[in-house]
């Protein structure tokens, strides 16, 4: 994929503070949910409905430090991404979120001065780690993406590539070696287990 | 070089001699744990198009977040899990009433040895540093990557190091000091970190103290988060990017408390003024386990739950169940006034088992007291340990286990 596929441009939707975290992004109650696309249908539900119903395809949500801090929950990122959102740009995200957005191939990029307002359009170079916004003519540092990260999103998510790398026999798929895992605990380990749980 | 826990674990992991932070890594797995969630791993793994699991002897899988099945569409989710296990030939599957919380079943069944990698489709998948292992919580999708290739890449974190010396004061406990911890670092005080806890007071805590620790250091961002273990230390030269020391003899005097909506809203209790509970839930990952049980049924011993405040009490597993039933714990809460809930998350997600409605406030033993966390976008959790819980839950109001047991 091109250099020009790593650059993405889009209006902010929303400004939001910091630790947005899961539960805010998608609420527990629905993670019985494992249709992606579905997912979408309870973005912010709880506290700012309104977001998901004014979102264009595209658009771009800004948030504070720490955004989706909480639970591991893929579907906090999924709901984003399938709701249209064509980045999440924040001041730093909280690891398992960030990693989810990238496994399902929504760019998350983290900027920690990047300044704008809802309405505002930005211009973003994942590669260079730039942001431009064009409404107000200021430029921004972002962190640039990890190279595995960059090779994640050009695939469009992990899923896509290493079906990618399977049809191109990268990937070596492990025979079950069988009992492997349970060894005899040490005397220490099991001195522990047998304690106060 | 000397090299840290994470650093260490992740070296040999990976094949290297040393690491560094900032590092990235491609990492065999030892150990892979899903929930209800590993039918959504399910799916991806098979749009993968990959037939069989890496290593079905790796992957442990159990039922906790809606167990019994809650809905007909849980019991599905369910129903597929048990199919799916059977097919690959997974063997350790935890169903409803073999297993309990995932994270302590795991640790009871001896999986979890020091220096493994260890994996989890659960964010308090960091309680397993307790046992040395180098612990992470992932995501669905990436599990699946895990379930096709049995590794995983990490960036080397950077490691934090808490040192912890004083006498804990009487009804404080490792939730009291690791909430104080968040309440000083915030929430993402320890982002993208390891956390290394040491010193005369971690190594005078219990297993099961431990593993508090090890789990709540995530609603700081840690990404693992060790205590101390024989098998596996850091080197004498270790890089640390900052160390932190506790007295917690000084700085932890009272039980502290997480407000709403956030962890890290950390407040001693003598500072929160007069807070009316309608609920009190004893249990979770976090605390659902036989001492936190003892300390309860002590305060609980004798007295009648407050009229207007329900308590919810939820083994953290089928074998605590046992245990705090022969030691006669459930007993004297169930004759206190408290529902004992069947081994699982019970409440705490948000799901069943003790939703809250708009305006009800909960004082909880659980792990996060996010916005509607658990149950109506209205109602308040707070978080506290076993002990202002169950003293809470006779009071009718968060109370310190002082007032209730003269």
């Amino acid at each position: 994929m091109s250099e020009q596929a790593m650059k993405l441009r889009g209006r902010v939707a929303v400004v939001l503070a910091d630790n947005v975290d899961t539960d805010l992004i998608y609420p527990g109650r629905y993670l019985n949910i494992t249709d992606r696309e579905k997912t979408a249908e309870h973005l912010f539900e709880l506290a700012y409905p309104e977001i998901r119903a004014a979102l264009q395809p595209g658009d771009i949500i800004l948030g504070g430090k720490n955004f989706g801090c909480g639970s591991s929950r893929e579907q906090a990122a999924a709901a984003v991404k399938f709701s249209g959102v064509g980045a999440v740009v924040a001041k730093s995200f909280a690891r398992i979120f960030f990693r989810n957005s990238i496994n399902l191939g929504l760019p998350v990029v983290t900027a920690p001065a990047v300044q704008a307002r809802a309405g505002d359009e930005l211009e973003i170079d994942l590669l260079a780690g730039r942001i431009v916004n064009l409404t107000t003519g200021a430029v921004f540092d972002a962190a640039p993406l990890d190279p595995r990260a960059v090779e994640l999103l050009e695939a469009g998510g992990l899923i896509p590539y290493l079906k990618f790398r399977i049809q191109k026999s990268e990937v070596r798929i492990q025979k079950a070696e069988g009992g492997s895992q349970n060894e005899d605990p040490s005397d220490e380990m099991q001195a522990i287990l047998n304690s106060d749980f | 070089m000397g090299m840290t826990l994470a650093e260490k674990i992740l070296a040999r992991a990976s094949g290297r001699e040393t690491v560094a932070p900032d590092q990235v890594v491609v990492a065999r797995v030892d150990l892979a744990l899903s929930h209800e969630n590993a039918d959504l791993v399910r799916k991806s793994f098979q749009e993968i198009g990959v037939a069989r699991v890496w290593d079905p002897e790796k992957i442990v899988i159990i039922l906790d977040h809606r167990v019994p099945a809650e809905s007909e569409k849980t019991a599905t989710t369910h129903k597929a899990i048990r199919e799916f296990v059977r097919e690959q030939g997974i063997r350790h599957f935890y169903d409803v009433g073999r297993g309990g919380i995932c994270h302590q079943v795991l640790a009871e069944n001896g999986y979890v040895q020091p220096g493994m990698v260890v994996v989890g489709t659960d964010s308090h998948t960091t309680t397993h540093g307790a046992f040395g292992a180098f612990a992470a919580g992932i995501g669905a999708t990436e599990m699946a990557g895990v379930w096709t290739e049995g590794e995983l890449w990490f960036k080397t974190p950077a490691t934090m190091r808490i040192e912890v010396d004083g006498e804990f004061a009487e009804w404080v406990s490792a939730k009291d000091l690791i909430l104080y911890i968040i309440g000083q670092l915030g929430a993402d005080g320890a982002d993208y970190r390891a956390v290394e806890f040491d010193g005369p007071a971690i190594h005078r805590l219990s297993v099961a103290s431990r593993m508090v620790l090890a789990n709540l250091s995530m609603e700081m961002g840690a990404k693992v988060a060790f205590t101390p273990v024989e098998e596996i230390a850091p080197d004498a030269g270790a890089r640390y990017e900052r160390v932190i020391r506790i007295d917690a003899s000084r700085e932890v005097a009272e039980p502290q408390i997480a407000c709403p909506h956030a962890v890290d809203n950390v407040k001693p209790l003598s500072a929160l003024g007069h807070v009316p509970v309608e609920q009190a839930v004893l249990g979770s990952c976090t605390n659902g386990r036989l001492e936190d049980f003892e300390i309860a049924a002590r305060i609980l011993a004798g007295c009648r739950i407050h009229e207007r405040t329900r308590l919810i009490v939820i083994p953290a597993s089928q074998r605590i169940y046992l245990e705090a039933m022969r030691l006669g714990y459930i007993q004297t809460m169930v004759e206190a006034g408290a529902m004992v809930n069947p081994p699982g998350c019970g409440p705490c997600v948000g799901v069943h088992q003790g939703i809250l409605a708009a305006g009800e406030t909960c004082v909880s033993s659980t792990n996060r007291n996010f916005l509607g966390r658990m149950g109506s976008k209205d109602s308040r959790v707070y978080l506290a340990s076993p002990a202002v819980v169950a003293a809470s839950a006779v009071a009718g109001r968060i109370a310190h286990p002082a007032e209730v047991t003269a």
